[in-house]
């Protein structure tokens, strides 16, 4: 367990040159163990340097990152890494090695184990990103971009991180490798109690595992929260760039009409949950006004309400029957 | 044309022997630097690197030139004298020829650099060297320099994330652990080059058989006045050099 702690922490590229550039300013932020912080901002909003912040990569310009409460030279730079493991963005562009069972045991030379035990630690990462072992003797160059990139991460993994810090693990993947690589992330945290910290500026990503947000917006700190109290602040989050997932949106333009309905949710799952409850809440008086047509309208594929004529499609029903469609 | 004169530059440089033409050359450099509206401080930081060479090469001469004198003089520290005044001489050589080749480079976009090289070159057309072939190749090689050292410090931070080390052992096992770096970094470099050909080729790119440019080379007035200015510059260092 780890935890890490910034304090006004400013950060500046090419210090006392005409290129100076401050890619970070004044972050404070305290990352606890076991929590999974996502960390989101639209590219060039800092998030990367932060990133090589949280394993000791590089030092700040001003302010302090303290590990446990210890700056990193007491902790030694070479142990951070280990216990701070950082994915970097397209990590399948660091793999060198002739097979994957050589790559992913790069991380462990060094570190005195056997060789029973690197293997064991080896086929252990390979098996949490989801991989089988058929892999091993494989070259990693010759698979695809999603197994490559896999491997990668098993790659930072066999070192046991105490915290796994990832940029953009997703980005570039299909849908459903970038579902199952979060998964297999997910679980890690829940399983073993690593603390997860993940950037990226997909928001659907951070509503479905994200427990605590931060926003990034020009080097600070825009917004910082829980996924639903940042998802509802949207003129923050528009100001960053960003946009709330889009079953929030859905959700929001709902509440236009149905006051009562919640629009602090971030995924489908609740999303259903709360318009059953409030389906059901209203009993069969919902469909006296027009608004409320369009309630029954646009849950009529999910729930056995039997569906509206096209005659009642004007006013707002027909405005969230078309928020609806385009959902 | 800023080739030839670069060349010419340089080769004065070479020439140089003594104080003042020296002076003469670095007053025209500074002269030259302030009216490109480039700060000379940019390419006195760009000698830093360079730090180490200039004073490996003072111990050297001040040894090897010592060395070779020994016999005629016989006076221990004017030996020395000699030997630090030579290199004196290496690194203020050192220094402008970088200044003129980053005048070159930093006032004149790589298109144009491989326009006026290709240009240059026109004469080898006849031997049937693919003169525009190598000029654009060149061009590129300048071009890609800087993305793949920002890779190579990418891949760096990236294999040092996965706890490599590289600043410990041995000359012998530390070229060994270059090869995480070098390795992705080739896989890389081919892949871009990959892709480069894809692109040129998409856009019809088929070297140089008839392709007109955008903007054609001119000799133009301040072509003139540089072309001027460097004669001068020429003559006054043959009087100092041989003259005096």
């Amino acid at each position: 367990m780890l935890s890490i702690h910034l304090e006004n922490l400013s950060y500046c590229y090419q210090r006392g040159t005409p290129f100076e550039k401050a890619a970070l300013r004044d972050i404070t932020l305290r990352i606890e163990p076991g929590t999974f912080l996502g960390i989101a901002g639209r590219s060039g909003s800092g998030k990367t340097t932060l990133l090589r912040h949280l394993n000791g990569l590089l030092r700040p310009t001003s302010g302090r990152i303290a590990f446990d409460g210890l700056p990193v030279d007491t902790h030694g730079a070479r142990a951070l890494i280990r216990r701070v493991g950082l994915v970097f963005q397209r990590p399948e562009d660091q793999l060198f090695e002739e097979t994957v069972y050589k790559d992913i045991a790069f991380g462990l030379s060094g570190t005195g184990l056997g060789p029973e035990e690197t293997a064991d630690r080896v086929r252990e990462a390979l098996n949490a990103v989801g991989l089988g072992e058929e892999f091993l003797e494989r070259s990693p160059f010759g698979l695809s971009g999603g197994q490559k990139r896999r491997v990668a991460i098993a790659g930072v993994l066999v070192m046991n991180p105490a915290v796994l810090v990832l940029d953009e693990p997703a980005a570039g993947l299909d849908p459903v490798g970038c579902r199952e690589i979060l998964d297999h992330i997910g679980r890690l945290r829940r399983d073993r109690g690593v603390t997860v910290v993940l950037a990226t500026h997909d928001m659907e990503e951070i509503a479905r595992y994200a427990g605590k947000v931060v926003v990034l917006k020009g080097g600070n700190i825009a917004v910082e929260g829980t996924p639903r109290e940042v998802f509802t602040d949207v003129d923050a989050l528009e100001s960053a760039g960003l946009e709330p997932p889009r079953i929030t949106r859905l959700m929001m333009r709902l509440k236009d009409a149905l006051p009562e309905i919640d629009d602090g949710i971030s995924t489908v799952e609740e999303a259903a949950e709360e318009i059953k409850k409030v389906y059901r809440g209203k009993g069969c008086g919902w469909r006296r006004h027009d608004t409320r047509h369009a309630h029954g309208q646009i849950c009529s594929r999910q729930f056995d309400s039997s569906p509206v004529g096209p005659e009642d499609e004007d006013t707002a029903g027909g405005r969230l029957y078309d928020a609806c469609i385009s959902c | 044309m800023k080739i030839l004169l670069a060349a010419v530059f340089m080769t004065l440089v070479f020439l140089a022997d003594g104080y003042p033409s020296f002076l003469l050359l670095i007053v025209f450099s500074v002269t030259a630097a302030c009216v490109a509206g480039r700060p000379l401080g940019r390419s006195v930081k760009g000698l830093r690197p360079f730090l180490f060479i200039t004073l490996f090469t003072v111990a050297v001469n001040a040894v090897v030139v010592s060395g070779i004198s020994q016999d005629g003089s016989g006076c221990f520290s004017s030996v020395i004298r000699e030997g630090v005044v030579l290199s004196i001489q290496i690194v203020l050589r050192l220094f402008l020829l970088l200044t003129g080749a980053s005048l070159l480079t930093s006032t004149t976009t790589p298109v144009s650099l491989m326009d006026g090289l290709e240009a240059l070159l026109k004469p080898l057309k006849r031997f049937r060297v693919p003169v525009h072939e190598a000029a654009t190749v060149m061009a590129m090689a300048l071009r890609f320099i800087p993305v793949l050292l920002e890779e190579a410090e990418k891949i760096y931070q990236a294999q040092a994330s996965r706890s490599a080390v590289f600043d410990s052992g041995n000359p012998l096992k530390r070229a060994g652990r270059c090869v995480p770096v070098l390795v992705p970094l080739f896989v890389g470099a081919f892949r871009r080059a990959d892709e480069l050909a894809m692109a040129m080729e998409s856009r019809c790119y088929r070297g140089s058989g008839g392709r007109t440019r955008m903007r054609r080379l001119s000799f133009s007035r301040a072509d003139g006045l540089c072309a001027a200015a460097m004669l001068a510059l020429t003559a006054a260092f043959a009087c100092i050099e041989y003259a005096m």
